[in-house]
């Protein structure tokens, strides 16, 4: 065991593991956290908990994890690159492992030109690529980045977000090796509209024996309506969405659409389910966390196995 | 080449408003090249403000000069006379924020006044196209990623190859940009050097760039 979270011992039973993902309140009221993790608790084995994502400011995902430990939620503590430099980034890892968070997302960060702060200056200080080196370097090694030793080694269970779907896509499976030799445990994927070129990363994957090296989670969003759809098509990059996703939803009644789209996401968590190499779905239902128990019911993933 | 831009005309007329005698100094260095605080610049921004001050009804003296760099002090030695007859009430500077700068710490007296943004280190890509190529990290490693530079090009100065963002060669934060790990892919492919792009690269020192304070270098077998 790296960390011995939940997630990991989930994954080292061989079990196909669920995590979720929520985001923090735009404020201070913790009551709002209460009130959206509690769709997730024991729907999942740990939670996502967002990091000032798309660069708008929120609640800090630290304290919102502790939250969550309070409520007997494993959570997921992501942290991108943006907002902070090495010496930041190294103080929230000690202490977030001092605050018993066991599971670390390791991310790059949204470009805070689309955020609500556009005129922040951003740090880029280390890339996501060396954040899962640290984490590593700290755990492995009991050691800051500047080999200075440290008093108490945390425990990570390393977490990494991965895009099949984004460009060049030749580049996309080696920048998956490359996250595994940094010292990535697991990985989530981008949201997957596209499943025909899923099939093919993780084919790739498979044949490069990373799914050996690492546990990879299959993104899972469901859309809404039509016009989430092309919303997520033409305005986020790096995103695909085929237009037969699209087609099946305008297919219902638009007050049917949002029925149809979590049973897309049910039918796509069988479909990746039988994907070799695919260890699990990263279940991302975007303020919509009242209707995770119905997908995960759906798929036939609850209840979730025990384990101690 | 330090690429600039002229300010916003309103933005110059507010700095000289409480003057009716200025002198508007261009310099002959990358400005010139980047078409931006040349000795045409100085012309055509000297009418724009004059007649702009005329339509006000206080129209405004302008002497005009175009240094051959206004970066070295030996060439800020041509504003003596013009200055020396305390015929200025301040200067405006069309230089890179070099210029305003070296004229300020000679004339201490004198207000000094920045008509351009410095914007860049860059190059033109076509007449009237100018774009960012190096950031002055002050440790180049260019040949690394097919000579290109991820610091100053990617959007994140990532450099373990592209974001989940970058989506058919361009950057997630404008079309207008290209995605330079997307480029770095297709050069080092072409170069039969793909497997280097393989492995990690682990942190950058900083120390050489502006991260390590103001820089400065000091050459002892040039110095007298």
């Amino acid at each position: 065991m790296k960390a011995g979270s939940h997630l990991e011992k989930m994954f080292a039973a061989g079990h196909f593991a669920v995590t979720g993902e929520m985001g923090p309140p735009r404020g201070a009221d913790a009551g709002h956290i209460h009130e959206k993790a509690k769709y997730l608790k024991g729907m999942v084995e740990s939670v996502n908990v967002t990091d000032n994502q798309t660069a708008v400011v929120r609640m800090a995902s630290m304290a919102v994890c502790r939250l969550l430990l309070d409520m007997g939620i494993e959570p997921n503590l992501q942290m991108v690159c943006r907002d902070r430099n090495r010496l930041a980034i190294q103080a929230d890892l000690l202490g977030a492992a001092a605050l018993g968070i066991k599971n670390v997302l390791c991310l790059s960060g949204d470009h805070q030109k689309f955020g609500d702060h556009p005129q922040a200056k951003n740090v880029f200080d280390i890339d996501s690529m060396q954040l899962i080196a640290t984490c590593k370097k700290l755990r492995d090694e009991g050691k800051l980045i500047n080999d200075h030793e440290c008093e108490g080694v945390p425990q990570y269970f390393i977490g990494a977000a991965v895009n099949p779907f984004a460009d060049p896509f030749d580049f996309r499976v080696t920048r998956l090796a490359k996250k595994i030799e940094a010292g990535v445990d697991f990985l989530q994927t981008q949201c997957i509209y596209n499943m025909e070129k899923f099939r093919t990363y993780m084919q790739q994957a498979y044949d490069q024996g990373l799914t050996e090296k690492c546990y990879i989670m299959a993104g899972i969003t469901p859309l809404k309506s039509v016009g989430m759809a092309r919303y997520m098509q033409k305005f986020v990059p790096g995103l695909e969405v085929t237009e037969d996703f699209i087609e099946r939803l305008k297919g219902v009644d638009k007050k049917k659409q949002g029925d149809e789209g979590i049973k897309m996401a049910i039918e796509q968590i069988q479909e990746v389910k039988e994907i070799k190499g695919v260890a699990g779905v990263h279940v991302m239902a975007i303020e919509w966390e009242e209707r995770v128990e119905e997908i995960v019911t759906g798929a036939g993933l609850l209840p979730r196995p025990e384990i101690s | 080449m330090v690429v600039a831009e002229s300010k916003p005309i309103e933005e110059i007329l507010a700095m000289v408003a409480d003057f009716d005698k200025i002198l508007l100094t261009g310099c002959k260095g990358c400005v010139t090249v980047c078409n931006a605080g040349g000795q045409k610049e100085v012309g055509i921004l000297a009418s724009a403000l004059k007649i702009a001050r005329k339509k006000e009804g206080r129209e405004i003296e302008i002497e005009e000069i175009t240094l051959e760099r206004q970066c070295d002090p030996e060439y800020i030695d041509q504003l003596e006379e013009p200055i020396a007859n305390d015929k200025y009430e301040a200067v405006v500077s069309m230089a890179c924020s070099v210029g305003p700068q070296y004229i300020a710490k000679r004339y201490e007296d004198m207000l000094v006044f920045p008509a351009l943004n410095t914007t860049f280190i860059g190059g033109s890509l076509e007449h009237g196209v100018w774009a960012e190529f190096c950031q002055a990290c002050g440790s180049c490693g260019i040949h690394n990623f097919g000579t290109l530079c991820p610091i100053a090009r990617c959007a994140k100065s990532l450099l373990n190859g592209p974001c989940g963002g970058s989506a058919g060669g361009k950057c997630e934060i404008s079309p207008e940009i290209d995605c330079v790990w997307h480029l770095i892919y297709e050069r080092m492919s072409r170069l039969g050097q793909v497997d280097k792009m393989a492995n990690v690269v682990m942190f950058k020192d900083w120390t050489t760039s502006r991260d390590g304070g103001p820089r400065k270098i000091v050459r002892e077998d040039l110095k007298q």
